[in-house]
């Protein structure tokens, strides 16, 4: 992947699939640790302790059409190739945290891109589920909770296409007072 | 910056405006394969771009939606045009140009544009 945010936009589809309602994505990035904390959290269906293991080889998957998913082992080896690690946390029914630290100045980093086009499309392609973007630099963070636009929005689909421009402005807005257009 | 007050008047406008969306029967469908494959291959701005063109052209009988993969990743992006009546026409190595050409094409004026299509670029 060329981009970690086309990596997150992968892992989630995983959430989805586990049929969770709602998907929180957190970017941690501190200058003083040269890192970047990625974590995807969802309270879908889950994974038994021997499915956790499994899903880092690559010629695991659940689908039935195929016999290979690279979406966890590519972003892993993302990780890794940093000097960061790699964490699954997953317990039937109650849902899977997926965790990736990056050393972001190891020369095999992979930029993160355009994490608000991948936040914007995931809203957008699943009007019915939740979520929450993280983002932070240090101490200054900010969050976009799509709970609480619901409870503005009042029954008005998150897919509306005015809805759906002021989500995106308010990402690249933020982004750009928190990263200063870096 | 973005406030929650203009959210709010977006909320109002829309409401006004909701007796004028009709569900159209005869819906096109546009799918773009999003698995792992699709993604890597570059999925996502292309998705941006069909998103962005049926709105700026307030396509309301068009839907864009996502599946998984079709199988033939070498030939990622992929993205499949449903049109009720018509034979699924599969477009290949798509890229947001092409996707916007594509909508106004095919989606709005119905020509089919053939050189991206698999059969003209799988051998």
């Amino acid at each position: 992947m060329r981009e970690l945010s086309l990596n997150i936009l992968d892992i989630v589809q995983n959430s989805i699939s586990a049929g969770s309602p709602i998907i929180t994505i957190k970017v941690h990035e501190s200058t003083p640790k040269k890192s970047m904390l990625i974590e995807i959290l969802d309270e879908g269906r889950g994974m038994s302790a021997e499915q956790v293991l499994s899903v880092t080889d690559p010629f695991f998957t659940t689908r039935t059409t195929r016999k290979v998913g690279m979406g966890v082992p590519l972003f892993k080896m993302a990780a890794e190739m940093t000097g960061g690690s790699f964490n699954i946390n997953s317990q039937l029914g109650s849902g899977t945290g997926v965790k990736a630290e990056f050393y972001s100045e190891h020369i095999d980093m992979t930029p993160l891109g355009d994490i608000n086009q991948t936040v914007a499309m995931l809203i957008r392609m699943n009007p019915n589920i939740d979520f929450v973007f993280e983002r932070s630099l240090d101490e200054q963070s900010f969050t976009l909770d799509t709970r609480e636009l619901r409870q503005i929005l009042e029954g008005v689909p998150l897919d509306t296409p005015d809805v759906m421009a002021w989500i995106t402005e308010f990402l690249e807005e933020n982004d750009k007072e928190l990263i200063g257009g870096a | 910056m973005k406030s929650l007050a203009e959210l709010k008047a977006i909320k109002e406008k829309t409401q006004a405006a909701v007796g004028m969306r009709q569900d159209n029967e005869d819906k096109i469908r546009i799918l773009v394969g999003m698995a792992t494959c699709g993604i890597a291959a570059g999925a996502r701005p292309v998705l941006a771009a069909l998103v962005e063109e049926v709105e700026k052209r307030n396509l309301h009988n068009v839907s864009v939606s996502q599946t998984g993969c079709i199988g033939v990743c070498q030939y990622e992006p992929v993205i499949e045009v449903v049109a009720p009546n018509e034979e699924k026409v599969t477009y290949v190595k798509v890229t947001a140009e092409k996707a916007v050409r594509i909508i106004n094409d095919h989606i709005v004026n119905g020509n089919v544009v053939t050189e991206y299509t698999i059969g003209s670029v799988a051998k």
